[in-house]
């Protein structure tokens, strides 16, 4: 077997960002770290953030910082990663693509201890790089120009320091003296030797400055002070004539202003006043706004709280006096924030969707929390300072990024009945979990629809002249009639346009620069800008049945199969020009826009009854003469000529050459896309792909400024152009007739479309998105869940730790606001009407989190949700510290009455630390009655924690620990029928199969059982050879497991036929029963037969097929919130084909951070069988030299390897 | 020293444990193998963004959070160490 695999949806969750002007204009863009993804985005003027570039670098991101040199006006990115190499990116806006401008190596690869890559800072100046790893090793690169102006790197200096542990590193803010770099740095060699463990305790952490000698070219250590002991991060304070320079060390509960030759100046970090008080507050991610005259610090604490931070300095002599506190505001816990000058908040955040703010003021009222000068110290250390979160009032969001971070459990289903199935997965943690539906297809926004008196049978948009920026008239054609609408602050019916309305019309459209056509069947009216009307009508008793047309030229076939070809002439008028007739009557017909500098568009494409299509010249030379024909397999409906533009640029800068698609809708429901040769018209390099049930009607529209496809079938469908690669996508809207673009200054790229009655408006949004999403709010952290064979509703498992229940939490809640309420007693008025706004909606937790409590309390609830309607029928909140783990439905055999059960496996009072431990599980039988109600039929206690449930022959295969045990149903418990007690850790995954049974294991992957009726026993007969952090699970086949496991890992094993054979021909069972175990396990070991490296914690796979009548692949879901398929391949020459491009992309088109393709999917056990998608994928970003060489290797042109790509993507989705 | 003397395995032995720490050598005892193990691993989950996610999910506390924990935990990975004396 060998496999595909290809990333669906790239993760969505953000590591690291960092933002900067990296396409040297005004503009600035943040670049985010996806984990193995690199992203380059930036706000748009309506405040949307559009991603610009997305590039796969195959290793894994660990830092980033920007820095530019002196009187530049562009940033450049530097990297750290796995690779062991330092890599300095920059964007090359024409191409739009990174370039590598340096890649330096220093060591080792991979995310070792002192291996640098962990930690980045730059010198504020630009003048020099430090990369750092979390021991020992911290390496200065110095950056510089040369005589051309381009960027230099030297050779790294050393400033390593053993035996100690980096925190933070960060560049010190000092004007143009030598460069400073500060580090956080804990020295372990003493608390390593001393046993009776007082040097641990009194290790001290240090603030470390680390001068660069530019002079010298050398690094010293130049000053070193013990600082707090919570200390986990630093911050830049500018300097240099901006501020007094050093740095803010951020420290547990504590916020510290350092630097050379000053005192320290240090502020308490308020605390929530819910907060246990054993907990410290941590600042987890910062960013700093400069301006000429200000600058302030915004840190963001572990709860969501941002703070922020000002220094009072002396300005002669940069003394600093005080450092200031201040609430900002509390926005859901980010990974990084980026503060642009446009005045937006990008906000990272670590869990759910990411979100950009707008600063609505920047909280200039004097007053703060807390101060360096108001700090109190007592005889238990520093008075705490509290304060009650509140609304925001400083940040206003204007945008929501959608991330799927972090999947917890994900499956597919039809339950909609829709054409292909939805991808249910449980997202999010705590507060901003969600139950997310994801359809493949493109997200629609609609504007606008409107009833019209009939049934219409088309659409157009047209414009006044051809200079305009927007639509003059939507034109609706009804079977004896046409209507128009104009359109301006309002749409309204206009008679005075100059179209016959009493027809039906055929076509509407600009002709020349300003004169408008209207094709009716019984003639072609031309109305001019000045108001005349030409009409040219049909000889005889024919009629029009078909038009191509474009700006400058019109084909009309009459009824009976004769076509007649129309151009403008010099002066404004239509004129006949040839006439052709073809042997039987036309189907479509289909003239290409005129190529700019061009008078006309040379080919024109015919589509006929018996199944051809031809295209036809339409040059005054060999005007109407057929250039070639293509067969088809039905008749064609509808024709598109489109020019593709596949690739983005090439190496001299020149775009790829343009090449122009013939695309074809078939009765059958089949889209053709075949490339026409520019010159003699020739076909070739047929495309096919099943769209739909209804034959697609094709229409063109504009999307980003270009032209793409619209093809209606049975759903809508959207052929664009995202980032050098063709999409042909879904939309998720329901069946439409006809369309046309839309343009208004509402909505600049919208598409106006009939579909029965109604008249639809609307936009599509979020190119590049390969599913869009219907959200369903949770209350905790999403477990797992199954979907419910019969009632079709889901049943969910949500259970969070250090958390209270909802009545715990609602009493707290109420009793804050009073106490707060009634402490606000006699402020000022303005207080009041806060605290009036907080009754309404006293904090949402969405975006407060929840309050934290003890971590072995948990809160947890059972959900029944029925996803049609999006309503939760059941939620049962479990009492008495019980969280639930586990649940699968189950048949009981002998209790047929009661019918499918759902058993549900909880623990109580389960905690981790200092080890996992818990005072018993329970497994509770429901019943799901009516209405999706749960009846609790009864709850077994059990010795351990129930992880792992599935129905068995009727009984209840139940993993407790290291334990499998099967279970009965009884009236008032479960009774216990046999059990294994050999397990190596605990059972987190039963699968079965027949009465074989497939046991994961947390940490020793599959175990294969059989279980032996007639004895009542369960045998493990074989399991694997590696140890396998299990983390999802997957049954293929009787031999044939898949798993993911937690370093990032997925892989399939099977039974080799002759074991499996052997142990099912084994009448007697005393082979099975006697043997022997070999390496400390089962007698049989499992082959591995595919291994892949994803390289993102894998949580869930799937089996599903995501296209109609399409393969099955295994999908998988990943804690960064990127969704995959691995699909198997079908034949032997695509695996020798996609092996051989694999092998020549790995060779010609190294990742771009410097990682090694092959060792990063081989990260920890080799790669097998599997081919990666995603690099095939960057094939069309190349070169086209480069291109052109890989597929002269592999004898075939481009254009065939392209076509493979998307031949094999559309296999899957 | 003697040029001979770079070369032979005893040196060289001993470059790798000053250049790569966590290196062993004939002599490692239980107590320092595990520290060595338990650093390099705090350190790969603390590189690999997907792993620490997927710890701060477990322990429900923020990634800030457990990054912190886990560079605390290097410090003293494996408990005090065992008396020199008494081993002997």
């Amino acid at each position: 077997m060998f496999l595909y695999t290809l990333t669906l949806q790239r993760a969505t969750g953000i590591v690291c960002a960092t933002y900067g002007n990296f396409t040297g204009g005004k503009m600035q863009e943040i670049v985010v770290a996806r984990g193995k993804v690199l992203d380059l985005l930036r706000p748009d003027d309506n405040g949307k953030l559009q991603t610009l570039l997305s590039v796969e670098i195959f290793g894994a991101v660990r830092s980033l910082a920007q820095f530019r040199l002196t009187g530049s006006q562009k940033d450049y990115i530097v990297v750290g990663s796995d690779s062991g190499r330092i890599v300095i990116l920059e964007y090359n806006k024409e191409k739009n693509l990174f370039e590598k401008v340096h890649q330096e190596t220093f060591g080792k690869s991979g995310c070792r201890r002192i291996v640098p890559g962990q930690y980045l800072a730059v010198d504020p100046k630009g003048r020099a790089v430090m990369i750092g790893a979390c021991e020992k090793q911290k390496l200065v690169y110095v950056l510089n120009r040369d005589n051309a102006a381009r960027l230099t790197i030297s050779s790294p200096l050393e400033a390593h320091k053993s035996h100690t542990i980096v925190y933070s590193i960060t560049g010190v803010d000092c004007g143009f003296d030598n460069p400073i770099f500060a580090a956080i740095e804990l020295d372990y060699s003493e608390a390593d030797q001393d046993s009776t463990g007082q040097a641990a305790n009194e290790a001290q952490k240090h603030l470390t400055f680390y001068e660069l000698d530019l002079g010298l070219n050398h690094v010293v250590r130049k000053w070193t002070e013990p600082i707090d002991n919570g200390a986990n991060m630093l911050v830049t304070v500018p300097g240099g004539g901006d501020g007094p320079s050093g740095v803010l060390v951020c420290a547990e509960n504590f916020v510290i202003y350092k630097n050379q030759n000053q005192p320290d100046v240090r502020a308490v970090i308020p605390r929530r006043q819910d907060l246990p008080p054993h907990r410290g507050v941590l600042i987890v991610s910062a960013a700093t706004h400069k301006l000429k005259a200000l600058f302030f610090f915004l840190l963001q604490t572990e709860y969501g709280d941002v703070f922020k931070v000002t220094l009072d300095y002396e300005k002669d002599s940069d003394q600093v006096t005080e450092l200031k506190i201040k609430y900002f505001d509390t926005i859901p816990v980010t990974s990084a924030m980026c503060v642009l000058k446009s005045g937006f908040l990008f906000a990272a955040s670590e869990f759910g969707n990411h979100a950009l703010y707008q600063f609505q003021s920047i909280g200039e009222d004097p007053e703060v929390e807390s101060s360096s000068l108001t700090l109190v110290e007592t005889e238990e250390g520093y008075q705490p300072i509290f304060f009650m979160p509140r609304k925001l009032k400083n940040l206003v969001q204007i945008d929501d990024v959608e991330s799927l971070m972090p999947i917890m459990d994900m499956k597919v289903a039809n339950l909609f009945e829709e054409e292909t199935p939805q991808i249910f997965s449980l997202c999010g943690r705590g507060p901003r979990s969600s139950l997310r539906i994801l359809r493949p297809g493109l997200a629609v926004t609609e504007m606008a629809v409107s009833q019209l008196p009939g049934v219409p049978s088309a659409v157009w948009t047209v414009k006044k002249h051809a200079n305009d920026e927007f639509d003059a008239y939507i034109v609706v054609s009804f079977v004896n009639a046409t209507l128009v609408l104009s359109i301006g602050e309002t749409v309204e019916e206009v008679s005075n346009s100059g179209f016959l309305d009493t027809t039906p019309s055929l076509a509407i459209s600009l002709l020349g620069d300003d004169s408008l056509m209207q094709v009716h069947p019984s003639g072609i009216r031309h109305i001019r800008a000045d108001g005349r009307i030409n009409e040219w009508k049909t000889p005889g008793k024919k009629t029009i049945v078909k038009v191509g047309f474009n700006w400058m030229q019109v084909a009309i076939a009459l009824s009976g199969g004769e076509l007649i070809y129309f151009e403008m002439d010099m002066s404004g008028q239509l004129m006949e020009i040839e006439k052709r007739d073809m042997t039987g009557d036309v189907a479509c017909l289909d003239i290409a826009p005129v190529p700019e500098g061009r008078q006309r568009s040379r080919f024109l494409a015919v589509g006929s009854y018996d199944s051809t299509i031809r295209i036809l010249s339409l040059d005054p030379d060999d005007c109407m003469q057929i250039l070639s024909v293509q067969a088809v397999s039905s008749p064609p409906e509808s024709l598109l000529l489109l020019e593709v533009q596949a690739s983005t640029g090439g190496e001299d800068g020149a775009d790829h050459p343009a090449s122009v698609f013939l695309n074809a809708g078939l009765q059958n429901g089949v889209l053709l896309r075949t490339e026409v040769d520019m010159v003699t018209g020739q076909l070739s390099d047929t495309r096919t792909r099943f769209l739909g049930l209804r034959a697609p009607k094709l229409f063109s529209a504009l999307v980003r400024g270009r032209r793409a496809m619209l093809c209606l079938s049975s759903r809508p469908w959207l052929g664009y152009i995202h980032q050098g690669h063709f999409l042909l996508t879904p939309l998720s809207y329901e069946t439409l007739e006809y369309a046309a673009s839309f343009s208004s200054d509402q909505c600049a790229e919208g598409v106006v479309a009939v579909a029965r009655d109604a008249l639809r408006v609307f936009t599509i949004e979020r190119l590049g998105e390969t599913f869009n999403q219907t959200v369903v709010p949770l209350r905790y952290t999403p477990r797992k869940f199954i979907l419910h064979p019969k009632q079709k509703s889901l049943i969910i498992l949500e259970s969070d730790q250090g958390a209270f229940t909802t009545e715990e939490r609602d009493t707290n809640k109420r009793e804050v606001i009073e106490a707060a309420c009634a402490h606000r007693n006699g402020r000022t008025e303005e207080d009041e009407e806060m605290a009036d706004g907080e009754n309404e909606d006293p904090l949402p937790d969405e975006q407060y989190g929840y309050p934290k409590a003890e971590p072995n309390k948990w809160a947890s609830c059972i959900r029944v949700l029925d996803p049609k309607t999006s309503t939760t029928t059941c939620l049962l909140e479990l009492q008495e510290n019980e969280a639930a783990f586990s649940l699968c439905a189950v048949n009981f055999h002998d209790n047929k009455e009661l019918g499918s059960l759902i058993a549900v496996g909880t623990a109580k009072d389960l905690q981790f630390m200092p080890k996992k431990e818990a005072s018993g599980g329970f497994i509770h039988i429901y019943r799901l009655a009516d209405e999706g109600k749960l009846e609790l039929v009864h709850k077994t206690p059990v010795d351990g924690v129930p992880t792992a449930l599935c129905q068995f022959q009727g009984r209840l295969l139940v993993g407790v620990g290291q334990v499998l045990r099967i279970y009965d149903l009884g009236k008032r418990k479960l009774l216990r029928k046999c059990e294994n007690k050999n397990f190596p850790n605990t059972i987190i995954a039963i699968h079965t199969y027949g009465d074989r049974i497939y046991v994961g294991d947390i940490q020793e992957s599959f175990h294969y059982v059989k279980y032996r009726r007639d004895e009542n026993q369960l045998y493990t007969f074989a399991d694997d050879s590696c140890p396998r952090w299990l983390t999802a699970s997957l049954h293929i086949d009787f031999d044939t497991m898949a798993g993911a496991d937690k370093f990032g890992n997925v892989y399939v094993m099977r039974l080799p036929q002759d074991v499996s054979e052997e142990i099912e021909d084994d009448p007697t069972g005393g082979k099975i029963k006697w043997e022997q175990g070999r390496l400390n396990g089962a007698p049989n070991k499992v082959e591995e037969i595919i291994q892949f490296h994803v390289g993102e914690v894998v949580t869930s796979l799937q089996r599903a097929s995501l296209i109609p009548g399409g393969g099955e692949s295994v999908l998988y879901g990943t804690i960064m919130g990127s969704v995959g398929a691995l699909l198997p391949f079908s034949s032997r020459e695509d695996v020798d084909f996609f092996s051989h491009l694999e092998m020549h992309l790995r060779q010609d088109n190294p990742p771009l951070c410097g990682c090694d393709h092959m060792a990063f999917r081989s990260a920890y056990f080799p790669v097998k069988d599997v081919i990666d998608g995603d690099l095939c994928e960057q094939y069309p970003t190349l070169t086209s030299e480069l291109q052109r060489k890989i597929a002269d290797d592999l004898d075939r042109t481009p254009g065939e390897i392209l076509k493979k790509l998307e031949d094999i993507r559309n296999r899957i989705i | 020293m003697q040029a001979s003397d770079r070369f032979n395995i005893n040196s060289q032995l001993e470059h790798l444990q000053a250049k790569y720490v966590g290196t062993g050598h004939a002599d490692v005892n239980r107590f320092e193998w595990a520290v060595n193990i338990q650093r390099d691993s705090y350190a790969s989950y603390i590189g690999h963004a997907p792993l620490l996610s997927f710890f701060a999910v477990a322990e429900n506390e923020s990634i800030g959070r457990v990054r912190y924990t886990f560079m605390q935990k290097m410090l003293l990975p494996c408990g005090k160490p065992p008396d020199r004396d008494q081993e002997d």
